[in-house]
């Protein structure tokens, strides 16, 4: 039990300008992430693998449908700021578990590893092919 | 009526001129089921030790004064039925987050500083001439803030708060409500002044979203709710900002 506390109060900080940035990706990658990905998951892998006649059924329908500019867009979108999301939420459950100091190196792990990650999402979506073999 | 059985209630004892560190005491006190914990306090405080320090005022969920830590929940104790722990124990500790002061009494100068810090009054660019009239609102635009404005300081939520407990700077849950409270008044033109305290990294971006604020809070203020709120405005207005520089507010 606390008898004596450090009270900091709060003090006059400059409004956090960087914040809502990664917050605004954060929270478009956690409405990706719900709705989409498991829509994702239950075409390409479960009904697909089951023998369900989807898009995405044959390795050769789904490359026919990644052509798509559209398609393509959308999976990196899916990736990426799934990615993103996972870093804030990360960033944050670091936080919660007691670790205090540091924010600014495991920001950086955090952001740098979701940054890496869509940018070889963005390598693999452009070199696949644009029209299907 | 009385019973005749009886309950234990244990409590910190705190004294600064004579112990080093707080220690818990038990009592045993006559048991009636309509009894609250904290007239189990007042008993004790009147007919079995008068030195038992306690803060209380209201009895009946107004004051926000008796907050206290009620077998490891944050809770009014003018609001927590004895029937609910009998035969069990009750064991009365101080809110969690705070100094202390004596007993059960914490230091809330921390709450009362950052209460002020979000300028809790409706400020104008302009006051209007009394001539004028009055500053009218629709049921609507008074709905839009007084969820938020029902809080009554208890501070549940600052002791319930993971955050807080780790980083005092951090502004709160309910000084963020309060701030919000009159973001959203329709007669409130100080919302950009509130922004330079809430929209800090001690402010909103603080809050790591574990929600345990609002399930404490005995006014159903959702102080949780708030901070997501000003949250999503603050990024929708930096997005704007940036990216669609013709359309800001």
């Amino acid at each position: 039990m606390q008898i004596q506390r450090d009270m900091a109060t709060h003090g006059e900080k400059d409004v956090d300008r960087i914040e809502p940035f990664w917050w605004g990706l954060f929270a478009a990658g956690g409405g990706i992430a719900a709705m989409f990905a498991p829509m994702q998951i239950l075409l390409q892998d479960l009904l697909g693998n089951a023998g369900v006649p989807v898009a995405t059924s044959s390795y050769r329908r789904a490359r026919r449908l990644a052509a798509n500019p559209l398609v393509r867009m959308y999976l990196f979108a899916l990736t990426s700021l799934s990615l993103v999301h996972w870093a804030h939420r990360f960033r944050y459950y670091v936080m919660d578990l007691g670790v205090t100091g540091a924010r600014r190196q495991i920001a950086l792990v955090c952001y740098g590893t979701a940054i890496a990650g869509s940018l070889d999402a963005a390598r693999i979506v452009l070199r696949l092919p644009g029209r299907a073999r | 009526m009385a019973s005749g059985e009886s309950i234990t209630l244990t409590a910190t004892r705190y004294s600064p001129e004579a112990d080093v560190e707080p220690w818990l005491q038990s009592y045993v006190i006559p048991y009636r089921e309509d009894m609250v914990v904290l007239d189990a306090l007042n008993y004790i405080k009147s007919y079995v030790d008068g030195t038992l320090s306690f803060r209380w005022s209201c009895r009946m969920g107004i004051c926000g004064s008796c907050g206290m830590t009620v077998n490891g929940t944050p809770t009014l104790t003018c609001a927590s039925f004895l029937r609910d722990f009998f035969p069990g124990e009750i064991v009365v500790e101080p809110l969690a987050n705070f100094p202390l002061v004596r007993d059960l009494v914490i230091d809330m100068s921390d709450f009362m500083h950052k209460l002020g810090m979000v300028k809790p009054w409706i400020i104008r660019d302009r006051d209007k001439p009394v001539t004028e009239g009055e500053y009218r609102q629709t049921p609507a635009q008074l709905e839009e803030y007084q969820q938020y404005s029902q809080c009554i300081n208890c501070m549940l939520c600052y002791a319930a708060c993971p955050v807080y407990a780790m980083e005092p700077e951090f502004l709160g849950p309910a000084a963020i409500a309060l701030g919000r409270r009159y973001n959203l008044d329709s007669r409130d033109e100080g919302a950009l002044d509130r922004l330079k305290v809430l929209a800090t990294s001690d402010g909103i971006w603080d809050c790591t979203f574990v929600g345990e604020c609002s399930v404490v809070c005995p006014k159903n203020v959702d102080p949780a709710k708030a901070i997501q709120q000003t949250k999503v405005d603050t990024t929708i207005d930096w997005y704007k900002q940036h990216l669609l520089p013709w359309m800001r507010r």
